[in-house]
Parts: C-alpha cells; structure tokens; sequence
C-alpha cells in the first residue's frame, strides 16, 4: 500500500554541509579574489546587502574522458529538413565544438568555469572578509566594559524567593514524587480490597479492614508538597555589550588633495564602516573635513565638494574632541577615529599641536584611531614624523597607501588580530 | 476504491490535498495493475519544496549520501541556474529502491500531480521493479540502509583520520567512478548489515589482508627458492573494474581506505543501470502515463477541462527541437523512448506490410505482452537496435552526421529513407553505448619485478584519443590510491602504442 507523506515541513538546507565543504575548497581563492573585490567598487555598493559574486577555477572533477577534436564518430540528429545522403557541410572554423546550425556540436551545454560563480551571500562574504581580523581593543571592550546586564531565563532553579516560584513545574514534581511512593501502598490496597469481598470468615474481614485503613493511612502520609519539589523560575544575568560605535572620519581636502587621494580615502573609510557594522549593531557615522578651518558636514559634501587652501590639522581633532564629550559619552560608545590626509601640514608646529592633542586629549578616549597617509613621496611628511613616534600599533596605527589595491593588506594590517586578550 | 464522482471533483480542483493524491494513486495504481498489468514495488509519495527538490538534485536523488564536497558544488550550480530562471526544477524526482520513493514538487498543479503519480509511481516503479538491469545490478530493498551505512562509515573516518585525507580518497575514487562498474559479472546484492560484518573479517582476519603482490617479495611466501609467480602475469585476466582491482590489490593501502573504494564503487554500481536506460526508463514512463490517464478519461474518472491540461503537458515533454533549433540539446530521451514503445504497441495492432517485412516477429503479437517483453530484456543500445522502426526515423527525421578528425566537412552519411533506415539504427545505437562516451580503459599487468608498476591500457575505438590534461589528472589520482607507479598505454587495433601516459 502507498504512503503519502508531506515533507514539506521536514528541516530544509540538507545540502549546507556540503556547501560549507565547497565553500571550505575554494576558500583559497575567495580569499584571492578579496583584493580585486575590494579595489572594485562593489564593497561599497553591496555595503547594505546583496550578493558578491567570485570567479572559481580549478574545481573540476577529472576523469577519463575522449578528447572531442580526435576520432571519427557518428551522432544521430532529428529534425533533417534539408539534407541527403552523402551532403557535406562545411565543420564551423573556431572550434569543433561549434554547435552551429548542421553541424552536429556538442552534446549538453556544460557548465564552464568561466561563468561558474560562487554567490556569496552578505554574511558569507563578510566572514570571509574579515575572518582573521579583529578590531584591537574589541575583545577587551566586550570583557571590561560590559557594563549593563540583562536577565534572561535560565531554566529552573531548586532554591530561590518565593515570588518566582514556578507552580507548573512544582506540581509536575510533585506528582511525580506521589505517584512513585505512594505506588506500593495502592496496589497492596487494590489487592486487599479485592480478598475482601472473597472472604466470609468475619475474623479475617476485620483484620483485612484494618490492614485497609492502615493501608489508607499510609497513601495519606505522602504529602502533597514537599520542599523537595520546589521549582523556581531561574534567571542569569547576561551582559549586555556595548552595541553602538561611533566612526570619526577625518579627512584633508586642501587643495594638496586630488581626486584620486580622496578616492583611496573614501575606499578606505567605506572599508572601515563596513568592518563597524559587522561588530555593532548600531554604528554612527561622523564626517570631519578639514582644511585651515575644520567643519563637520554630511557624506555627501564630505566626499564630494572641493576646497583649497592650505592645511591646518589641530582644530579637526578639537572639533572631534568636542563632539565626543558633547554626543558620545565613552560608557556607551565605542569610539573610532580615521584620519586621512597627504600629510602636508602648514607648519611643524602644528603637527607638534596635533601629535600632543591626539595623545593628550583623544587617545583616552577612543577605541582605536588610525592614521593613513596617502603619499607616494619617499620622504616622510612632517604629521608623519610625529604620528609615528606616538603609534603603538594598540590603539593609534599609521600606515601609507598610495593605490586602491594597497588598501586591503594596510587594512588587514591595521586590524590584525592584536594579542588584547593576554594583556 | 473512490466513486468516479468524487474523482471527478477533486481532479478538477485546482488545489490538491491529501485525498486528491490518494485518489490519484488509487485510480492509477488500479488501473495499472489491470490494464497496464504492472507489477511494482510499494510507492512513498513525498512532498517536497523547491529547497528540498534541490537538495535531492545534488544528492543524485538519493535521501542520503555521504558528506563530499562535490555534491555543494553541484548544489551551487543547480541553485545558481534555478535562482536565476535559467533553468526550472523537474515536477518529480523518482528512486530505485523498494519501498520506492517518489519526490513530487509542492507546486505541482492537481492534473501535474496526477500526471507526475502515473508517471513516476507506476511508470517508474514498473520498470525498476521489472528491468534486468536493475533487477539483476541494484538491490532496491536495501539501498537506503546501504547510503546510511556508507555515510556513518565515512563521517566516522573523518573523525579518525582527518576530513582532508578522506576527501583526498573520495576526490580519488570519484575521478575512477566510471570504472567502479562490473559489467558483466553480476555483482552482489549490498546490504548494511552484511557489509559491516564482513568489514569485521576483513579487519580482524590477517589472512583477508593476504596480498598477491607479497608473494613477489624474496622471502615471502612459499620457501621455494625462485618464486614462479614473479613470471605469472598479474592479473590473470584484464580487469575492468580499476576500483575494484584497487580494492583487493593495492598493495600498501589501509583498510578504511579500501573501504571507502568499496562504497564509491557500490555507489557506482547502483547508478549504473540508470546511466544504460534512460531512453527505455524515460519512454516506458511516459507510456504509462499516457495510457493510464486516457483510460482514467474513457473510465470518466476526470473530465474534458483535466485531458487538455494533461495533453499540453504531456506534449511539452515530448518536445523535440530539431538539430537547427536554438533549444536544441541533443535528442530528448522522452520523445525517442515514448515513440519506439508506442510503435511497438502499433505494429502489432496494425502492422504495414514494411513492419512485416522489419518485424515479422511482432506481428498478431499481443501489444502489452511484446510492450513488457521489451521493457524487461532490454537496455538502450540493445532497444534501440532491435525496436526502432523505420517508421519512428521518418517520424523524428533522424539523420547521421559523420565526423571525421581529419575532414574539413561534417558528411550526412544517411538520412530517413529505404538505404538508411539500418545506418541510422545501428549509428544511434552505437550512441547509446557506453563505450561512445566512456573510454575503454583495463588494468592489464602489474609489474611485479620491482616498481610494482600499474599498467593500464586503453583500447583506441573509432581513432578518438583520450584527453591528454584529463588523462594526466586521473592518473594522478590512480597514483595516490595504488601508491606506485602507474602507467597509461592507448594501444589501437594493431596493439601499437600510440601514447603513453606515465604518472611515476
């Protein structure tokens, strides 16, 4: 006889182990791909979603095989709408495996490696992406800081204040205690009280009745609640991490800086929000543009509008600073910093203010800041100079990038997993 | 059994439930066993959605398979093609096992469903119940037991020794799949349990270990001085089945690599008839349908509204795009399969005096017994050969195109009229067999002096060279299972060598 069965509500993705063994195979040149990815726009415009798609070779899967261009072979086609016997039709010129119109081509249309893509959804791209990468300080702000908890449920508990007592669960205990003692006792009684009317003699019917009561007694002992049974709803305390970031980009836009400087920058600052988003849930973004003056705008104009003039860096870091202390006190904010510049400065004095204003004022303060040059001179700027004297690779980086294929090793540079957890 | 009113009103609702497909397989069922005189295993019908109908896909239809990375990649591709409306998935999918499964899609319209029952489960089912082929090469009762065992098997060597060496083995084995396959010699019937005690025996006793090749070893083995075997050959005879040979004479490979050849091999195995018979699997299915639901129409189990849904589709499967066509892919198995049988069943209804003269055997037969003659005896090329009429060639318009490697033209080298109705026969014939698109490839001698050499040879048919990257790339596989040298020959009539591919 037939079985009908809808399966429909059987558990789906069967096939994720497998896929997670090809993914772990072709691993190797996903993570090859990373660099072109990247320098392409497309980071950017799959920052919200979407799909990354990534060209895969050398998966196929050998075999013995005939080699199509030798031999003489014979294939049977349908439909002759025009030939005879013995007609000849010149072979396609490209290729034996033409397939054109009365040639006899070839046999399915095979997958190539060429348009074999993976599509990586956003979250598979993402782990790729930044798989062994870590923001410094991350793991510690987790552990230090987690200042608020939450209590979830967590089960039951055998002790605990009488207002979480869990009456279900409690009488479900209960139960079970009276039905296992008190077992004994009522099958001794069914089975008395089944002799009882088997009996005539009135000695032995009294006795039996007594043995009843005693019987009877007994079941009542078992009480109906006992401390043992006592269930209470079981709470934890989880902390409750920090979810929210704040991103400062600091950008130059003297008029040292050409299209193509602030076009590594952005690639730069895109990159970096999408790492944020990843960790947090919740991550703001703060445009600091500069150039004598120091002026807060929208992403738009940050990127877009052109200035001119000279440079001045110091006020874009007071500026930072003040809209740190007025919008984004440090316990609930996870504060990161980017500067981007060429590296020209008006005067060594002002790299001097900038180098003593970081230390002093900003580095207590944030999660990480970083500096990136983008400079293809040979000698050192003078933001350089002093920039560099304060990194310590924890908590202030300074790295130089010239070309958009740079960006991805500076960056993984920049946020390699940093040994923050064995300080 | 349902009253034909009621069928009537649930096969003419758009929306199928539960009773609307055991109705279906009700009627269909009945009819085929009285009609049709089918004979088949028990049906389980599962419901599946698109995921799923996926996931099967990439699982060659099996429910369970072990973990490869093959089956993702093909997983990718499949839901890449579907994702994009390259291509759609298929109404059903049917296994070869006993109770026989059927996968019905969840989208399937009711006359689909209908369709789809008659076709897979009485279809289908008739003919893996019925076929030599898969009587006497599958084990339909234990198959499943069989994938479960095998995948316990191999997760459990993953956990002994790592999942990267047993991949290598399998990436290994699948590169010799084709040649996992007896051919001839009837293998025996794979059971779970079975195989696990006799994975015992082969474990615990040394003697199961005993290698042919130790023998060559000074020393070894009889203490006759010069050992005699050294001269023997070895093998006695050509061995077509390479895993198998790996199997029983690699001579150094552990035992839970030989294991994991056994199963890719009995994997293999089970595939095998399928790969011989889907022109005749595909044909006799569609003939059962067809027959089915017309007699459920003559039978007024569904009305004229259900017949033309049913006709449209049943049309669309038969599509045959002609060679020139844009959606031209090769010859539709269905069309080809479905024609040949229906044929059968005209030429001894009303036979013309040419089937007379091609078929005087068929001739006043009885239609159902020649029609389930066929589907039991015969395999692809062997049906092709002996049932396609001339009148099925004019009907497709076939023609045989002859390609030479060193011409400059294609050359039509016979079309659909009285001189070559035989040559088209015999070309598609020839098209249909494995050897037209596996290369004949033997163990031929194992070197037993001092390399322990692999020598294999392949067998030139028809001029066609193997694929030199390919060639190079399998035995480099063959390499890392038989653990010496090994070496490739292809030898054409005259016994020549005409390449020589080495992997040292």
């Amino acid at each position: 006889m037939s079985n009908i069965i809808d399966r429909r509500l059987n558990s789906r993705g069967k096939s994720i182990g497998n896929r997670q063994r090809f993914l772990k195979r072709v691993e190797e040149q996903i993570r090859k791909a990373l660099p072109d990815i990247v320098s392409q726009e497309s980071i950017q415009e799959n920052s919200t979603g979407g799909t990354v798609k990534v060209p895969v070779k050398g998966i196929d899967e050998p075999g013995f095989s005939h080699d199509s261009k030798t031999g003489n072979k014979q294939v049977v086609r349908p439909g002759n709408d025009r030939f005879s016997e013995g007609d000849r039709v010149p072979k396609p010129k490209n290729d034996g495996q033409g397939g054109g119109a009365g040639g006899p081509g070839s046999n399915s249309p095979e997958v190539t490696e060429d348009d074999f893509v993976v599509i990586l959804s956003r979250e598979e791209f993402l782990r790729f992406f930044f798989d062994d990468l870590a923001l410094p300080n991350l793991v510690k702000k987790f552990l230090e800081d987690a200042t608020s908890f939450q209590n979830r449920r967590a089960g039951f508990t055998k002790y605990g204040v009488p207002s979480r007592l869990n009456i279900k669960s409690t009488y479900q205990q209960s139960l079970a205690r009276r039905i296992s003692l008190q077992g004994i006792y009522r099958k001794k009684l069914a089975a008395l009280r089944e002799q009882l009317p088997a009996t005539s003699d009135d000695a032995e019917r009294e006795r039996l009745q007594a043995e009843i009561e005693k019987v009877d007694r007994l079941v009542k002992t078992v009480p109906f609640l006992e401390d043992l049974d006592l269930r209470y709803n079981h709470y934890e305390a989880v902390p409750l991490p920090t979810t929210s970031a704040v991103m400062f980009c600091i950008m130059d836009v003297s008029g040292s800086m050409g299209f193509h400087e602030k076009d590594v920058a952005k690639r730069f600052f895109t990159l970096l929000y999408t790492f944020l988003t990843r960790q947090y849930e919740n991550v703001e973004l703060v445009f600091i543009r500069h150039h004598t003056v120091a002026k807060e705008v929208g992403e738009e104009e940050f990127f877009n509008s052109r200035e001119s003039g000279g440079t001045v860096v110091a006020p874009s870091l007071a500026l930072m600073h003040k809209i740190i202390t007025e919008r984004y006190s440090t316990g609930q904010w996870n504060i990161y910093g980017c500067q981007a510049s060429d590296g020209d400065v008006w005067a060594d004095s002002d790299a001097n203010e900038s180098a003593r204003m970081m230390k002093a004022d900003l580095l207590p303060l944030v999660q990480y800041m970083a500096y990136v040059e983008i400079s293809n001179r040979v000698k050192s700027s003078s933001l350089w100079r002093v920039y560099h004297k304060l990194a310590d690779e924890k908590l202030f980086s300074v790295r130089k990038i010239y070309e958009t294929h740079e960006i991805w090793p500076v960056f993984r540079g920049l946020f390699k997993k940093t040994n923050v957890l064995e300080d | 059994m349902v009253s034909k009113q009621v069928c009537r009103s649930l096969f003419s609702n758009p929306t199928w439930d539960y009773r609307t497909l055991a109705a279906a397989d009700e009627v269909t069922s009945h009819i085929g066993s009285t009609y049709l005189k089918l004979t088949t295993y028990p049906n389980q019908i599962e419901i599946v959605t698109s995921e799923q109908m996926l996931d099967a896909y990439s699982l060659i239809g099996l429910p369970t398979s072990y973990p490869h990375w093959k089956f993702g990649k093909d997983f990718v591709i499949n839901q890449n093609s579907y994702v994009k409306g390259r291509s759609a998935l298929s109404y059903e999918m049917v296994i070869n096992s006993n109770p026989c499964i059927s996968y019905n899609m969840e989208n399937n319209t009711t006359c689909m469903m209908v369709l789809v029952i008659a076709h897979a489960c009485q279809g289908h089912n008739a003919f893996f119940a019925n076929n030599y082929l898969f009587k006497e090469w599958t084990s339909a009762d234990s198959i499943l037991d069989y994938m479960a065992f095998a995948r316990e098997y191999i997760l459990g060597c993953e956990d002994e020794y790592g999942a990267e060496e047993v991949e290598r083995v399998l990436d290994a084995c699948h590169a010799l799949m084709h040649y996992g396959v007896d051919k001839y010699r009837k293998p025996a019937k794979v059971s779970a349990l079975q195989e696990k005690e006799r994975m015992k025996r082969r474990v615990s006793a040394r003697h199961e270990n005993y290698n042919e090749l130790w023998r060559t070893l000074p020393g070894a083995g009889g203490s006759n001085g010069a050992n005699p075997a050294v001269n023997q050959p070895f093998p006695d005879e050509p061995e077509e089945n390479i895993l198998y040979f790996i199997e029983k004479n690699a001579p150094t490979m552990p035992v839970w690599k030989r294991e994991i050849v056994r199963i890719v091999r009995k994997v293999a195995q089970y595939f095998y008839p399928q790969g011989m018979t889907k022109v005749m699997n595909e044909g006799f299915a569609t003939f059962v349908h067809y027959h089915l639901i017309n007699r459920m129409f003559d039978e007024g189990y569904v009305d004229d509204g259900f017949m033309l849904e049913f006709l449209h589709s049943h049309s669309s499967v038969l599509y045959q795009p002609a060679y020139n066509s844009r959606s031209f892919s090769g010859l539709n198995p269905y069309t080809l399969g479905y024609h040949i049988f229906t044929d059968i069943k005209r030429i001894c209804q009303l036979p013309t005096d040419e089937d007379k003269q091609w078929f005087p055997d068929l001739i006043g037969k009885d239609w159902l017994e020649e029609v389930h003659y066929a589907m039991n005896n015969f395999r692809d090329d062997s049906f092709i050969l002996q049932y396609l009429s001339p009148k099925v060639i004019r009907d497709l318009k076939l023609f045989v195109v002859l390609d030479e490697e060193k011409k400059e033209d294609y050359q039509v080298n016979a079309i659909h009229d009285e001189r070559g109705y035989r040559r088209v026969r015999n070309a598609l014939s020839e098209q249909y067999k494995r050897s037209f698109h596996v290369p004949e490839i033997q163990v031929e001698k194992v070197d037993r002096h001092a390399t322990n050499t692999l020598h294999l040879t392949h067998r030139i048919a028809h001029d066609r060279k193997l694929d030199a990257k390919e060639t190079q790339l399998t035995l480099k596989h063959l390499r890392y299972l038989w653990e010496f040298p090994v070496q490739l020959s292809s030898k054409n009539k005259l016994d020549i060598n005409e390449e020589v591919f080495d992997c040292p």
